[in-house]
């Protein structure tokens, strides 16, 4: 498991490597002069003189890159054009309302989708499974910039239960995290009742049903244990998906993560802010495809050795 | 299911292509002291903020969709096979510098390389489109490198090499044929995903731009009349997820036709 693990964080350094080249050339690919757009067109030579060398515009480019990368290995993001404030500060400030939201859309649609799923393969091909894959197939159909506005319409402005939006009590939570978890929703109970069904067709359930156990409890005992690995599997790798839909959910209702924070940035043309964010965003991704491998090599032997 | 996608795909094309002679209004055209006037016999879906009749919207923001999705499966999906095969084929140096640049953009979850290239390359369509393809020929060139690696240890394409064809000739008439299903069906898929990303990047004001229409816009204007004129969001709504529906109806379906095992 060591040599595993040591080759898996070593294949790592090139990506976030490639990761951190990316961002840093995202400011160059501005058309034009980078601080001028920032400033707008009005702005006087010497401001835009005087932002470009705050930026670091003026030093050669390899400086430039390698001052960068220093700085992202150091935790240095650069200053907020906007706020005036370190960039890390800012992400670090927002960083757990969007851990919060993303964690409690996630454990929403794991609450929802496995049962639903287990419920689907147990009736499968019978009225219950059409209907629950169905509603599968909407929730990935049905983005979620239509499903927040829908929501809000009926639990907010129709029947007053929920705030619209905004922060600060756990009720705030229940409709952006509803609106995030959907999709995820929707993929994993697919994946429980196709896994789920794999599984059905072993001969060790046929066994434990000869040897006198009730369908349910072979499903729920034996089957429904060994179809988790692949659905570990999904909620790691779907992991990316809610988090990209952190920045449209915390758009819509104005929840204070880093999303919506990226929106703003790209709003006002604070491009520095703008890096960090991605940044930000890319490296919790990568580090998170990563702690999936390394359980998927922990729990499947066979992956380690290949 | 196939059949039920097929039909609402080839409803929302011939939509799309007829559009302008469905409905006698200019997308464009501003009623203000109608807005936000409900559906009617007049405009069946209502109007918007601006008093625009949102049945010429709809089918105006079909085109950009349908385009959206043509032009980015069609540029990925190009791009993805040739570099894809050229790496699974050839492997070796070829294969690794391809293999870590595909590594590098798969390290950006999601849309949100599309959003930071469109964030400073300013919002327009063509750069929605050109983010959009940016990251969707990885996905395809995935899918072919797996493909060719498998394909060229099959004996016919070795028999093709033993018989003196170029590697140009066998990847073209060999290897990337055995692919074209499986690009199919990602091509499928890939509609539906450039549709909704279109969609995301318009609605975050970062796709087209007004007063083009695009569902995506749509849904954003809507978002500020929750209350006065629910129909602004729930019309292009409505729209995508059909649309989206549809396509994914096709390509599970397609899916399960190429490997019945999977279903």
């Amino acid at each position: 498991m060591a040599r595993y693990l040591m080759r898996r964080l070593l294949l790592t350094v090139p990506v976030l490597l490639g990761v951190a080249t990316l961002v840093f050339a995202l400011i160059h690919l501005v058309p034009g002069d980078p601080a001028q757009t920032m400033l707008g067109e009005s702005a006087a030579p010497e401001e835009v003189a005087r932002l470009r060398t705050q930026l670091g515009l003026d030093k050669p480019l390899l400086e430039q890159y390698v001052g960068f990368v220093k700085g992202v290995a150091h935790g240095d993001l650069g200053t907020s054009f906007r706020y005036g404030t370190p960039v890390a500060r800012e992400i670090r400030q927002r960083a757990p309302d969007t851990a919060l939201l993303a964690v409690c859309a996630m454990a929403a649609a794991i609450v929802f989708a496995i049962p639903l799923g287990i419920i689907a393969a147990m009736f499968r091909g019978t009225f219950v499974d059409h209907a629950a894959m169905t509603v599968a197939l909407a929730g990935i159909s049905m983005p979620n910039f239509w499903l927040g506005p829908l929501l809000a319409i009926l639990f907010a402005v129709k029947l007053g239960w929920l705030p619209v939006a905004g922060s600060g009590t756990a009720w705030h939570l229940v409709l952006p995290a509803a609106t995030l978890g959907a999709a995820l929703a929707a993929i994993l109970e697919r994946m429980t009742r196709a896994s789920l069904l794999e599984e059905l067709r072993e001969l060790y359930v046929l066994a434990a049903r000869a040897r006198g156990l009730s369908r349910v409890r072979a499903i729920l005992r034996h089957a429904f244990r060994n179809s988790l690995i692949p659905v570990v599997t999904i909620i790691g790798l779907q992991f990316g998906a809610v988090l990209t839909g952190t920045i449209i959910t915390e758009t819509i209702f104005a929840w204070p993560g880093v999303g919506r924070l990226l929106i703003q940035a790209i709003n006002f043309r604070d491009y520095p802010l703008v890096q960090g964010c991605i940044l930000f965003i890319s490296i919790t991704y990568v580090a998170m495809n990563l702690m999936t491998d390394l359980t998927y090599g922990w729990l499947d032997p066979r992956i380690r050795y290949e | 299911m196939i059949r039920v996608g097929a039909v609402i795909v080839a409803v929302a094309a011939l939509a799309a292509l007829v559009g302008p002679l469905l409905t006698p209004y200019d997308p464009s055209a501003q009623a203000l002291a109608l807005r936000l006037q409900g559906p009617s016999l007049a405009h069946p879906l209502g109007l918007d903020e601006l008093g625009r009749d949102i049945l010429a919207r709809l089918l105006a923001g079909a085109r950009v969709s349908f385009l959206v999705g043509v032009v980015v499966v069609g540029v990925s999906s190009a791009i993805g096979m040739t570099l894809g095969s050229i790496a699974g084929y050839f492997g070796g140096v070829v294969d690794d510098a391809i293999s870590r640049v595909i590594d590098v953009l798969m390290a950006f979850p999601g849309i949100l390389l599309a959003i930071a290239l469109v964030a400073v390359l300013g919002p327009s369509l063509t750069n929605v489109v050109l983010a959009l393809c940016v990251i969707g020929w990885v996905g395809y060139a995935r899918l072919v490198r797996g493909q060719a690696l498998r394909a060229r240890e099959f004996e016919y394409v070795q028999a093709a090499r033993a018989l003196g064809a170029g590697p140009g000739r066998v990847v073209l008439r060999h290897v990337l044929p055995t692919a074209i299903p499986a690009v199919v069906v990602q091509a499928t898929l890939g509609m539906a995903g450039a549709i909704i990303a279109e969609a995301s990047l318009s609605f975050l004001g970062l796709g087209v731009q007004p007063p083009t229409p695009s569902w995506g816009t749509m849904l954003d204007a809507g978002r500020s009349h929750l209350f006065d004129a629910p129909h602004l969001t729930i019309v292009p709504g409505v729209a995508i997820a059909l649309l989206v529906l549809g396509f994914n109806f096709v390509g599970d379906g397609l899916r399960d036709r190429i490997d019945p095992k999977k279903n």
